[in-house]
């Protein structure tokens, strides 16, 4: 069971190591394997909350422009927090939850006010103060039909993206 | 069988009648508490008492000791889980009946309203009183040796408290909650502020993990309100209980409550009246008593300046309770829970405000989302667990405002601490901060210096000051405690009274622009 002991001053090698006694390397493999246990298993919990699949309510939605939408005046759809703009160029729709803490900015005539911590975006979407850490997204927008457009709330496009009327 | 049945009948007769004083005796073997073997015996024989020690200094028991802080915020989350429990009758965790059902427990269920009045009533109480109960223990040095750990606990505790207050925000489902909530879970994905900054959020992301972790969605929804429900009533409050068990048993291990070393002097003699120190020789000496360390009191050392923990130390408790039913009743009726209109994602509130504990945080929020949500806080907690490992020394333990400096230096240290925040304050508020003066300034240069990092800088600074000036950690530790503190309270003020719609300051809600 135990090793042989030795003479002290017993020369030791590579080929004939001091062996660790084989009741000693059972206890550490078995307290091993149970932190290893316990690892695993916290994890495999932690994995349960994590959702696969996000429940949200699909992003993409039909929007109809009314004929006369002056340039630089939004077109919020109800229920949606989305701000549509129709200018020479082209139609885009600019999101209107804050980049900074989520809350939902109200179109202005200089652009977006955030309600909750004072970020004030330009009407392009991009920050001229506050805490906001980027400018407003930008989302695909995509025509369908005349006037109607088909916007997704989950896909964001560079600033400056038109789609043409 | 056949000649002693007349008297087995009479003993039973006998036994029957003797039944409910046998009960009672079974139940409570020590018999009534009259001597101090049978008040030691009501506190070590009995489940719920026995985490008390049976006997209390004379110290632990004067009230300017503790101000029975410790007890208001434990009896405060008792007070909580009764009223939590009956709230659990009507509440519906969707939602759609959440709102609804916090309507029906307003106006219709029987006592619904004072019961939720008292809930809301009793967490602000839980949530004063932790704070206050950690500033007492730190002004009267009692986080030293043996207790740092016990400090250590104390802080989880209060993050806990602080946790189990947040996630109960949300279940009314009304506008108040929504958005408070939304911008707490904002907050917890605001490492994004860092990561995108550094342009690495594709690779790591623990913002958005954190953010999907705590709402199931992408979105404050259904499952971010059953996650909420379940935090609030299930998870948080089993960590809390356990937390506590450890909390209180090791007061009962580390000795008793901080006690200067000349505690007995100060103390001087027992007033008359007092029940008696000591009065039997013990009967017994506990061999057990030989394997602990110090600490405990030993029967062989003669009189400690001790009392029996009942009645002295039960009926102050008792008090205490009746004192913090009595505080959250008187408000619960004079002011009720706020219920706002049902949630609607679309419309934020104007102002959007946390639950005034932290609108100190939201204030710092309000220049940088990462610095006031995530990196301020996580230093607070990180340097309050690290004060009793640094701060060695042993003058003034158990004394209130104890140590170099005294009560001059927190004065000082107040009048510091009060000065830099306002300052700042009143210079962001009135001269705007980076972004004002230059529109392109790189997001990690406003996230790392903003009002709430220079703030800290410079309370971190004055601190280091302190230490030299009184050679002493002790010093640096209630400067910079005393600074935070003065921080904290001035930040929330503001958050709370002096800021309105857009989050513009105003010196008054009659200010306040009219829609």
């Amino acid at each position: 069971m135990t090793t042989k002991p030795r003479a002290a001053g017993e020369s030791r090698s590579r080929l004939d190591p001091e062996a660790v006694a084989r009741r000693d390397f059972l206890g550490l493999a078995a307290r091993c394997s149970a932190v290893a246990a316990f690892l695993l298993a916290t994890l495999g919990i932690a994995r349960l909350p994590k959702t696969a699949v996000l429940p949200s309510p699909s992003k993409k939605f039909r929007v109809t422009l009314p004929e006369s939408l002056p340039p630089g005046e939004p077109y919020q759809p109800a229920g949606r927090s989305v701000a549509i703009f129709r200018d020479q160029e082209g139609v885009f729709a600019i999101s209107k939850v804050c980049t900074h803490l989520g809350c939902i900015v109200n179109p202005v005539p200089t652009g977006f006010d955030c309600p909750c911590h004072g970020s004030r975006f330009d009407p392009r979407g991009e920050v001229i103060r506050g805490p906001a850490p980027k400018p407003l997204n930008w989302l695909a927008v995509a025509r369908t039909a005349d006037n109607t457009y088909l916007v997704d709330e989950g896909s964001t496009v560079p600033l400056g993206t038109k789609e043409t009327a | 069988m056949s000649q002693g049945s007349p008297l087995a009948l009479r003993e039973l007769v006998a036994n029957l009648r003797a039944a409910p004083r046998a009960f009672w005796e079974t139940a409570f073997r020590s018999g009534r508490p009259t001597t101090d073997r049978t008040r030691s015996a009501f506190v070590f024989g009995n489940v719920f008492y026995h985490l008390h020690s049976t006997r209390v200094h004379r110290w632990s028991l004067r009230w300017v000791t503790t101000l029975g802080l410790g007890l208001i915020t434990f009896w405060s989350f008792a007070l909580t889980v009764v009223t939590g429990i009956l709230l659990m009758f009507y509440y519906m965790p969707y939602p759609d009946g959440a709102y609804q059902s916090m309507k029906d427990i307003h106006f219709v269920v029987p006592t619904g309203r004072l019961v939720r009045n008292l809930h809301r009533w009793a967490c602000n109480v839980m949530v004063v009183a932790v704070l206050l109960h950690m500033a007492r223990v730190f002004y009267t040095a009692a986080y030293r040796a043996p207790r740092e750990f016990n400090w250590v606990a104390g802080i989880l505790l209060m993050a806990v408290t602080l946790a189990l207050a947040f996630t109960g925000y949300l279940l009314p489902w009304d506008q108040l909650a929504y958005w408070a909530i939304t911008i707490g879970a904002n907050i917890a994905q605001s490492p994004r502020e860092v990561t995108d900054a550094l342009g690495v959020t594709h690779l790591f992301d623990p913002g958005g993990l954190q953010k999907l972790l705590l709402l199931g969605s992408e979105e404050v929804g259904k499952e971010a309100l059953l996650r909420f429900y379940l935090l609030h009533i299930m998870i948080l409050p089993l960590i809390l209980v356990a937390l506590l068990a450890v909390h209180f048993w090791r007061i009962r291990k580390d000795g008793g409550l901080a006690r200067p070393e000349d505690a007995d002097q100060r103390l001087g003699p027992p007033p008359p009246g007092t029940h008696p120190v000591f009065t039997e020789q013990p009967r017994k000496t506990y061999q057990l008593a030989a394997i602990v360390r110090g600490r405990t009191p030993q029967v062989d050392r003669g009189p400690e300046n001790t009392l029996p923990a009942m009645p002295h130390l039960f009926y102050a408790e008792l008090g205490v309770l009746m004192f913090t039913v009595l505080l959250c009743l008187l408000l619960a009726v004079l002011w009720d829970a706020p219920l706002k209109e049902l949630a609607n994602p679309q419309v934020p509130e104007n102002p959007a405000k946390a639950p005034w504990y932290f609108l100190g945080l939201q204030e710092v929020v309000s220049f940088s989302a990462f610095t006031g949500g995530i990196g301020i806080p996580t230093l607070c907690v990180i340097a309050l667990a690290l004060i009793p490992y640094l701060d060695r020394e042993r003058d003034g333990t158990g004394i209130w405002f104890g140590g170099p400096g005294g009560a001059r230096l927190v004065l000082g240290s107040v009048a510091f601490g009060l000065a830099a925040v306002i300052g700042i304050e009143a210079f962001a508020i009135h001269f705007g901060w980076l972004r004002e003066w230059w529109l392109d300034v790189p997001q990690l240069l406003v996230t790392l210096v903003n009002p709430g990092t220079v703030l800290v800088l410079f309370y971190f600074l004055y601190s280091v000051w302190v230490v030299r000036r009184y050679n002493s950690t002790r010093a640096g530790a209630v400067a910079v405690f005393t600074c935070f503190l003065c921080g904290f309270v001035v930040l929330t003020i503001i958050g709370t009274y002096l800021r309105g719609p857009n989050w513009e300051f105003f010196w008054s809600r009659a200010d306040w622009p009219v829609h």
